[in-house]
Parts: structure tokens; sequence; C-alpha cells
């Protein structure tokens, strides 16, 4: 069932709201489901307006759990657009403040139009017993299928993304935490929020998509909220040691042409890629991988300035935990 | 007063973008006034409303005489609620788009959509914005198309000045333009602003349509009778292009009336501060426009002057 979870009025005929999907196991009435106690699972995405493997990730599974409805016995919340103005315009942030939604968080209920909405959209997933957060990076990186986790939540998260079906976790220092996030807000009030990082701002990966997909049934049957079948999830590289993770930058301007492609193994010493110059028709760096590891991050955006990040690798051994 | 829906386009995550008439008296249609097009024609938008409600109150108080008036104050409300000139997505302008294919790209079909349900109006009024930032003094434009112009129409404003606009290619896909292909008598009025409110200048050009509307028949008015317009064409204007660019410091304001030589700016180097171009009048004329940013580009006007006539 469609339902506006908030909703403000723009200037000229217009109403912005916020809207999600419930879906429910059979025979449960939505004024008795978040009482029965039965588990909740909220997909989130499009809280950036240019990242969109999301939205085939919210309708991919919403199909196969139609095909075998008799199998859900949890509630599922569906939220493809946090920031809908964001992705009506091919916008991250939201269109004319030109604020990142995800540096507002919590949101107030008595504060701007945007503060309001954040409040709103916390209110409304609050209390979920799993969020995912699916994020698609930016227009200028592909990451590898993902998830990440700040160390303060490592706990309470790290058990239950290891059934996602994912690639890698990585879980970040506190010192990098941005306490302005849909997913802290969430994770500091004690609902557990992984951020799914994958693929790449403004394309659809469908082959990422259904594998994030067969993670979230793997979650939901692990959270008792499935009964169908489900894939065994592979189990991921879980990093945990910032020291493993090793940054790529570039050390002059110029046009990207990418060798390697995300989740490709390096070797110390490979080129990931070469930054040129059309005009002179030079070659003006190689960038090559400093260690042995995994590329789960690549350049893909190919105007390049001096100091943009070309790829991030994980060394290897990484996974040894 | 009756309201309609003059075209809607369902959204995805947005709500459906209507486009709004409001139209008033009875029988043939008579008149049609279009406004913002592009989501910064704030001032656009502002003057239609204003023309909304003043003919709400004409009709309530019975001085409609005889044929419709339609206003559309917005085509692009989707473009006005994020503050983006143009359409959303593609980028593309609804005033390049008339008169519109029905099963093409989707600002084709808004301008489509619209012009089908205003095309045969035998007067059509756009309210107008630049495409450069800049002030203006009020006027109406009338392009000359190739067909027959009668600019006694544009004088019936009473604004101060009619402007005869030369065609360029890209005018061939604008409202006006097109009005007159099927026979519409189109004017476009420019206030003094776009992206903010001018509320005497949209005062000015609430009571002059309305002036115009009687001078047709169409309602009763007994006002102020208006300026006796004086018509120039484009081609006579006198551009004044700097050949620094740097920041614009005016002298003058739009209205003014210059002297053969007169001061009328100066380009400053915005590191240094130093002058680097006097700009002066090369005629005695009036400030037709004026660039309003603070910083300009070299060999771009930022005056426009009109001569003296002799």
């Amino acid at each position: 069932m469609i339902q506006t979870v908030t909703s403000v009025q723009l200037p000229v005929d217009e109403t912005l709201s916020i809207k999600r999907n419930r879906l429910l196991p059979e025979g449960v009435r939505e004024g008795d489901a978040q009482s029965t106690g039965i588990p909740r699972i909220s997909i989130v995405t499009g809280i950036h307006g240019d990242e969109l493997e999301g939205q085939y990730v919210c309708y991919e599974l919403q199909r196969r759990i139609k095909e075998n409805q008799k199998c859900l016995t949890g509630i599922v919340d569906i939220y493809p657009a946090m920031n809908p103005l964001g992705i009506d315009s091919i916008t991250r942030g939201i269109p004319d403040f030109d604020l990142d939604l995800n540096r507002l968080f919590p949101g107030s209920g008595d504060g701007d139009m945007t503060d309001v909405l954040a409040a709103g959209i916390i209110e409304a997933v609050e209390g979920s017993d799993l969020v995912f957060d699916i994020h698609a990076s930016n227009i200028y990186l592909t990451e590898i299928p993902q998830i990440r986790i700040n160390e303060k939540t490592r706990d309470a998260l790290v058990p239950i993304a290891m059934h996602c079906n994912v690639d890698f976790l990585w879980v970040h220092s506190a010192s990098t935490v941005l306490e302005s996030t849909f997913a802290w807000a969430l994770n500091s009030r004690g609902t557990k929020t992984l951020v799914v990082e994958m693929g790449v701002g403004m394309r659809i990966t469908k082959s990422i998509g259904n594998q994030l997909v067969d993670g979230i049934f793997c979650a939901m049957k692990e959270m008792g909220a499935w009964s169908g079948d489900v894939i065994t999830p592979k189990t991921p590289i879980l990093s945990e040691d910032p020291n493993e993770v090793v940054f790529l930058n570039a050390s002059t301007g110029g046009i990207f042409i990418r060798d390697k492609k995300a989740g490709d193994p390096v070797r110390k010493g490979d080129v990931v890629g070469r930054l040129v110059d059309p005009l002179s028709g030079t070659l003006l760096e190689n960038v090559t991988s400093p260690v042995d590891g995994l590329l789960f991050t690549i350049r893909e955006y190919p105007v390049v300035s001096q100091g943009s990040l070309m790829g991030r690798i994980l060394k290897r051994g990484g996974e040894k935990k | 007063m009756t309201e309609e829906i003059i075209y809607e386009l369902p959204g995805l995550y947005r709500d459906a973008l209507r486009v709004r008439g409001f139209s008033f008296g009875q029988g043939k249609k008579a008149c049609c006034i279009v406004g913002a097009m592009r989501g910064n024609e704030v001032q656009q938008l502002y003057v239609a409303s204003q023309l909304v409600k003043r003919l709400a109150e004409e009709e309530s108080e019975g001085r409609l005489l005889s044929g419709k008036i339609l206003v559309i104050p917005a085509v692009n409300p989707y473009s006005l609620n994020i503050s983006k000139r143009f359409w959303p997505t593609d980028n593309t302008d609804i005033n390049r788009m008339y008169p519109g294919y029905d099963l093409g790209e989707t600002t084709q079909r808004i301008a489509a959509g619209v012009f089908k349900q205003i095309e045969d109006y035998p007067f059509g009024v756009q309210l107008a914005s630049f495409y450069m930032p800049g002030t203006y003094v009020p006027h109406t434009r009338v392009m000359d198309a190739g067909y027959p112009v009668n600019l006694e129409y544009a004088k019936q404003f009473g604004m101060p000045y009619v402007v005869l606009r030369n065609t360029r290619p890209y005018d061939t896909t604008t409202l006006n333009y097109n009005w007159q292909i099927w026979g519409c008598h189109a004017v476009s009025l420019y206030t003094t602003t776009t992206t903010t409110i001018d509320k005497d200048s949209a005062q000015q050009a609430v009571r002059a349509i309305v002036r115009f509307l009687s001078a047709q028949g169409i309602l009763t008015y007994h006002g102020h009778g208006g300026y006796v317009s004086r018509v120039i064409n484009d081609r006579d204007m006198i551009q004044i292009r700097p050949k620094c660019a740097g920041f614009f410091d005016s002298h003058v304001r739009v209205g003014f009336e210059v002297k053969k030589g007169k001061n009328l700016g100066r380009i400053i180097d915005p590191l240094t501060g130093e002058i680097i171009e006097k700009l002066t009048s090369p005629v005695d004329g009036i400030v037709f426009f004026q660039h309003s940013n603070p910083l300009t580009y070299a060999d771009t006007a930022v005056f426009k002057l009109i001569p003296l006539e002799d």
C-alpha cells in the first residue's frame, strides 16, 4: 500500500511528497502491522538524486516478493525516492537549496522545509528492525557492492551485514563519522542501518542490483521476514584496519582512460588507467597500483583534476579476518 | 472566473505538472496572456497573478464587455519550484519548442499541449524576459516575422516604447512567432525585471494590459491613458560593449536621458581595482537596457541606448 510519509507545499501548484510502499504478509492489516511484533525491513534509496542503482533494487525486490507473496512473513517498506526533486532534475542534493540531504539528518520538525522533510523521513523509518540505505557512489567513481559500517556500530551491524551477499564490508574508523547522515541518525537511535555503496551514479547496473536483491532476501530470511528459498550468500571480505585501504589520487589533471574495472585484482605496479592530454596527444601519467590487492573503487568520470580520487585498493590480506 | 487545466503531465516522484488557465468573460476567444515559461521568470509570474486578481475584480464588478480572456500564469511550475531556468531534466527551453509536437520530447509536448489551447486567439500577450541579466525600460515588442504587423495594437498598451524586433533563426520556435503564423496579433510585454519582483513595474504592466483590452472593446477602463508609445526598430539601438572584462560599475540607470560624450560607467580590474575602461555615450539618447550583474564579459552589451529623435 502506497503511503505518503511526509509532504510540503511548493510555491507554484505542486506538493512535494515522500512516499513508501508497505508490503505486508497475507492476513496482516496495516493498522496492526507494527504492533504484531513481526520484523520490519526498510529499503531506502534516492537520498542523492543522481544515485539510481537502488531504483532497480526497489522494483526487483517487490517483483520477486509479489511472485511469492505467501513467503513474506515481515513488513517490507520501500522508499525509492527520499529526494524526489533531486531525482527528477538530475541533481545530487536538494535543488534550489543546493543542500546535501544526507547532511541534514536527523532534521527538525520546526526547522526549514529541508529539516522538516529530514525529520519526517527519520520518524517514518525509525523502529525498523533493519534498514538498507542504498547509495550508488556518485558520477565519478564505480564501487563494487559493499557495505560501509562505522566502527562504533560494528558489533551491531557486522553480523547481519555478513548475510547480505555483498563483496566487501568496510568498517570505517570513527574519526570519519558524519553525524548528520541518515544512517548515523538511525543507528544512534538503535535502528540498525546498513549503508550500501554499489555501482556508479546516473546508471543502473542490473547484475549488482540482482546481487543485492538476493542479499536482501538472505537478510530477511535471517530475521524471519521471509520463508522462501534464498541463495547461500557470498562471504564478504571484511576490512577493519584503515591501513589496509590505499587511496590513489591523480598527481596531475587530464583525461582518464580506464584500463581496469572495479573488482579486478591488481598487482603492485599494474596500470589501473592512464591520464592523457588529448590536445598534445601525450601520456601524462600511468595510474599504477602501489600494492597487491583488490581494486574496489575505480574512477569513472574521465575529466580529472590534480588530486582527484582515481581508485581505492584493499591490500591483499585484508580478507584474513 | 473559470479555472481549467490547460495541460497536465504526470510525474514519477513529483506531483503532476499542471498548467493552469484562468478565463474571464463570455463569448468568442479574445485575448490570451501567457506568464512564466521559464523557471526564473518570477516577475512574469507575479504580473500574471496580479492580472488574474485584477480581471477577477473587473468581472465581478461587471466591467467585462465581450469575449473570453485567458490567463496562463505558469507554463513551467516544475522549473519555478526548483529555481532552475529551463526544464529540470534536459535543460530545454519551452519557449524554443513552439508550435510543439505532441509525440515528441517532453518540452515539445508541453508546448504542443499549451499551444493547441491558445493558437486561435486573435490577440496574444507574452510576459517575456530577456536572455541576459539586466533591467529594461518597460516596453512592448513585436516580432517582424514576415507577416503583416500592425504596430497600432502594440501602441494600445500605452507603454513608453514599442520595439520592432527583426527575427533571428531561433525566433521561429518561440510562442510569439508561432502565434503570428496562426494569424494572432502577438505582443511581448517586458517589465523591468525577471528574477526579482518590481511591484511598480508589475502594476504598470497590469494597467497596460487592461488598457489594451479596453481599446479592443473587451472591457471598460477609465484609468490613465498611458504613454504615446515611440516605435523603435531594434536595429537602431546603440549597443555599448566594453572591450575589457571585469567589474561593471554603472553611473546611470535605465530611463536616464544621456548626452553624447556622457560618462555611462566604467570597467574595473577585479584584482587590482584599477579603472581599465571608461564607457561613454556616442549619442544623445535614453538608457533602454542595462546589464545587472556585477561582473561582465568583454564584447558583451552592458547598455543599449535609444537615440533621441531628431
